[in-house]
């Protein structure tokens, strides 16, 4: 509040400065104003400066405002029901209990119930109670997984606090159109404006807002700028290409191969790869097909690698990196990476008309079949072709696809995600059926939630399995955390047998049987209160 | 008078909780899995067994038929009260989706509400007849109150004669002087049974070096802290309202002794601050007939919650009590006609101009108020370089908040509601400014607590 004295009867100005400085010298030093030198100046300083100090506070103004935020856009979603609203506040409270507290109890864990709890009101397009938004903010910065969901159902309001609170910057940055209130295309100025005075995450939110909806003005506003922008900035703008890539993106991609920062080349030769009909594609196509021969004197014929002896200047021109990490051959390294970028359509003609399935199947010689496999799927999981995921995913009751082979779960649950999800859920289910749960994991992470019935029904078999096998729960802690998450909640039901606690035979673990009953009473707790969760929010 | 039909809300819930710890604890025991044996009867009381870690479960009964406050119990040994097995039972049954069902209390729990009932009797009979078995003696009341008001005016007097020897020497001086000897000035005091002078000269203390302008801060206090001493000193020449004012801001308690004014209390806020031995629960009323505001206080030791808890939003229709002292806030809670109830009611509002003008004419009963709650009316929260400030939406005037408060959740809480458009905020204007402790959307919709 303004210092501003009563204008009525005020005193002499300067009296409380006077006194201010009487009291910090000492009255021995100064005499205060209106007294008398000698040992009554304390009080007599003590008594005008406690007439003064309560005359100051009762004669306070109100300050002059200062210039107020633009009012924040509208959200025109419909509001929460009160009863999710309520429950969003009890997720959003909801913090990890102490560190280190081992087994896990039977209580749901609301923390990991929140992303599906946003999933299902950004479903139903709610709008979320003003007044939650700031810890929405505060979750999303903490878990980059929940971003996205928690920043769309937080909605403009979101937008427009963080442009007042530098903690919350990332949202700017992460969600499309930033905060900008969307300048449209008539606002041409407005995003000229933008882009070339805004902050970086606002330039960044820009770009990927206009890309959006209007591709070439965004490569336009972007080769604008481009040979002026920082090298580091030149590698995020050319990241959000990324998104939507598509064949118009070519030339200025291709420029970009001659920039002078190595990791713009780098993303730039990675982003013209997954354009199997863009000239780099071709010319990584041929190489590659000169390293890779079908060997038809072998009975049954196989597949004969020779990898490249040098990495020439055209091949770094194309973004191969020459040097390889500790440990790795020169030449199994340059051979991964031109098979990578090479159009996975070009095999087929090359090796005699083969489907991928057939091309998968042949042997190859001289120890290369695992580089060789490894590099095709990362080429599948780039080029986001099904077909050849397929092939080299392979059936999921296979002997090998539960052990270490020329492909790793890793490179598995990536190539997964190149499926529909009814065909990804089907093969975790028939993985899980033949291995059992120990590999499932990642496998698991890879598939919708909830889960498809059939994928359901082998994760609680197999637990239910594991369970009379005589483990303990903890081991399987991570599936049975996914399974809270994931699991349908009408399958609740169905668990109801699994909840005693089973009489010890002798060959279980001590106490086993206990600790699995407790496991399944949250199991199953925590799919009754996603149930209620969906029912607040009228999604039944 | 019993609660059937009215069951709580988690929030009413929770706010009964002695510590964060305890609420987060409470909402894991929220679920139906450790609990066996639960129900509720019509009569009011809650019972279950949960299973801990022992070998026997913990028998929990809650009593909610008295209106003034619930009364548990628990066979665990936490020291918190309540402990969690009491707010995970009640949040069950706040849940209302049938894991509670209404029963016939098994023996045990028959046994455990008696107990309770009897309880909350025996506290019932002691509470009236306290201050009469007090008064037995007045003779020997009057020479004890002598006994220590010649002490309170002896530290006065000490007192007085520290703060002219500051002022002789000067203030720069304290900066080198350390805090040990406010501590013990503090300490003094509390000897001399001041505790209302010791918490200021603690105050003072820790003024020096506490950033820009501190010395006229503690020029300030150190002013009014005579002004109180005078005012003590001299009580008896002073109003009979400003010496009531002097008595309780010297540390000397009295008891409510106004008259019951009935009326619906809206619960506007409540908010604890706690130190090493103490939790201070401060509950702001609002009577929707009177149009007043009156704050209740209750003290609670570190780890347990004060009493009651009265979550923002719900309205009470209750008595309360003035406690003696010209333009005293402070009230205390008589009795209840009904449990609290969620209400649309709101608080009728005023401008920042207005709100300063309040603040200043209630200095004139007590000088030494550091803050009056008001309602503001229709004003933006706005950005003022790194410090906030509510402003008039339809005017150019504006409350600053105080620095401390933009670091604070409730703060970006109050900037998300309004969004850049005109609110309504309860809060405690003062000279540090304005310090939000609930708002009302423009539009229908709850109150949302800021603190």
């Amino acid at each position: 509040m303004t210092r501003t004295p009563a204008p009525a009867d005020a005193p002499v100005p300067g009296v409380w400065e006077e006194l201010v400085t009487s009291a910090l010298l000492g009255t021995d030093r100064r005499t205060p104003p209106g007294c008398e030198p000698g040992p009554r100046a304390p009080a007599a300083l003590l008594d005008a400066a406690a007439a003064e100090t309560v005359r100051r506070r009762a004669g306070l103004c109100p300050a002059r405002a200062a210039r107020r935020p633009e009012p924040a856009p509208k959200d025109p979603r419909p509001p929460l029901p009160a009863a999710a609203a309520r429950r969003l506040t009890m997720l959003l409270a909801d913090r990890p209990g102490p560190a280190g507290g081992g087994r896990r109890g039977a209580a749901p864990d609301l923390m990991e119930l929140l992303p599906q709890w946003l999933a299902t009101a950004n479903a139903r397009g709610f709008a979320a109670p003003p007044q939650t938004v700031p810890a929405l903010l505060d979750a999303a910065r903490g878990r980059t997984d929940l971003r996205p969901a928690a920043l769309t159902f937080a909605g403009p309001r979101s937008l427009w606090l963080a442009r007042l609170n530098p903690d919350w910057r990332f949202a700017l940055r992460a969600t499309p159109g930033g905060g900008t209130a969307l300048p449209g295309p008539e606002a041409t100025e407005r995003v000229r404006r933008l882009w070339e005075e805004g902050l970086f995450a606002e330039r960044v939110a820009l770009l990927a807002s206009l890309r959006a909806g209007d591709p070439v003005a965004a490569r336009d506003l972007l080769a604008s700028t481009w040979t002026t922008e920082r090298a580091e900035d030149r590698l995020m703008f050319l990241d959000s290409l990324r998104t939507g890539l598509e064949p118009p993106d070519e030339p200025f991609l291709e420029q970009a191969l001659a920039d002078r920062s190595r990791n713009v080349r780098a993303t730039a030769a990675e982003l013209l790869s997954a354009l199997p009909a863009s000239a780099l594609a071709t010319r990584m196509a041929a190489r590659a097909m000169t390293c890779v021969s079908l060997d038809r004197a072998l009975d049954p014929p196989a597949i004969a690698v020779e990898a490249p002896h040098e990495c020439d200047a055209g091949m770094e021109r194309d973004g191969v990196v020459a040097k390889p990490p500790s440990g790795r051959g020169e030449r199994s390294w340059w051979f991964g990476q031109l098979l990578e970028a090479a159009p996975l359509g070009t095999w087929s003609a090359r090796l005699g008309g083969r489907t991928p399935e057939e091309i998968v199947a042949l042997p190859v010689t001289d120890d290369w079949r695992s580089d060789l496999h490894a590099a095709w799927c990362r080429a599948a999981v780039r080029q986001r072709d099904g077909a050849w995921a397929r092939a080299l995913l392979g059936a999921p009751t296979a002997p090998e696809a539960g052990g270490p082979g020329a492909v790793s779960l890793a490179e598995r649950a990536k190539l997964l995600g190149t499926l529909g999800a009814a065909e990804r859920a089907e093969w975790v289910a028939g993985f899980i059926a033949t291995h059992g749960l120990s590999e499932a994991f990642q496998l698991l992470g890879m598939c919708g939630v909830p889960w498809a019935p059939p994928l359901g029904r082998a994760v609680v078999d197999a637990l239910n399995i594991a369970r009379d096998a005589g483990s303990y729960p903890w081991s399987f802690s991570g599936v049975m955390g996914l399974a809270e998450r994931c699991l349908d909640p009408s399958e609740a039901s169905r668990l109801d047998g699994l909840l005693a606690i089973p009489d010890e035979t002798e060959d279980a673990s001590p106490g086993a049987g206990g600790y699995w009953a407790e496991a399944f009473q949250r199991l199953v707790r925590t799919l009754r209160l996603r149930a209620a969760m969906a029912e607040e929010m009228g999604a039944g | 008078m019993t609660q059937q039909g009215v069951r709580w809300t988690a929030d009413q819930v929770l706010a009964l909780a002695p510590d964060a710890a305890s609420r987060n604890a409470s909402g894991e025991l929220a679920a139906a899995g450790p609990w066996s044996e639960v129900g509720s009867s019509d009569e009011g009381t809650v019972w279950g067994l949960c299973k801990g870690s022992g070998s026997q479960p913990y028998q929990t009964v809650v009593d909610i038929s008295d209106a003034s406050g619930p009364a548990y119990k628990c066979g665990c040994p936490s020291l918190k009260s309540p402990c969690k097995h009491v707010l995970g039972l009640l949040l069950l049954w706040a849940d209302g989706d049938g894991v509670v069902p209404e029963a016939k209390a098994p023996d045990w729990a028959e046994r455990c509400t008696a107990q309770l009932r009897e309880r909350t009797r025996e506290k019932r009979t002691a509470d009236s007849s306290g201050p009469a078995a007090g008064i037995a003696d007045p003779e020997a009341a009057r020479r004890r109150a002598e006994q220590r008001a010649g002490r309170i005016t002896a530290g006065a007097t000490e007192l007085e004669q520290r703060l002219t020897d500051l002022l002789r020497g000067g203030l720069a001086g304290a900066e080198q002087a350390g805090y040990e000897l406010w501590e013990e000035m503090a300490a003094r005091m509390v000897d001399a049974q001041a505790p209302g002078l010791a918490s200021r000269v603690r105050e003072l203390g820790a003024i020096p070096s506490s950033g820009s302008g501190w010395p006229v801060r503690l020029l300030e206090e150190c002013a009014l802290l005579h002004l109180l001493d005078q005012g003590w000193l001299r009580r008896e020449h002073v109003p009979d309202g400003l010496a009531a004012t002097v008595r309780s801001r010297v540390g000397l308690s009295a008891s409510a002794d106004g008259p019951p004014v009935r009326d619906r209390w809206l619960v506007l806020a409540q908010y604890d601050t706690a130190d090493a031995r103490l939790t201070t629960r401060r509950i702001w009323l609002y009577g929707a007939r009177t149009e007043r505001a009156v704050l209740l206080l209750s003290y609670g030791a570190a780890g347990r919650a004060p009493e009651p808890a009265l979550p923002v939003g719900l309205a009470l229709d209750a008595e309360v009590s003035a406690y003696p002292g010209a333009g005293q806030r402070r009230a205390a809670l008589g009795g209840q006609f009904g449990p609290p109830a969620p209400t649309e009611l709101r608080p009728t509002g005023m401008t920042t101009a207005e709100a300063a003008v309040r603040y200043g004419e209630a200095l004139r009963d007590d000088p030494w108020l550091e803050s009056v709650p008001v309602t503001l009316e229709q004003v933006v929260p706005v950005p003022d370089g790194a410090d906030w400030q509510l402003a008039d939406a339809g005017g150019d005037t504006a409350l600053p908040l105080p620095p401390a408060a933009g670091h604070r959740p409730g703060l970006w809480r109050l900037v998300a509601l309004s969004g850049g458009a005109p609110v309504k905020v309860f809060g405690e204007c003062g000279h540090r400014g304005f310090t939000p402790l609930t708002a009302w959307p423009a539009g229908p919709g709850p109150a949302v607590a800021l603190c």
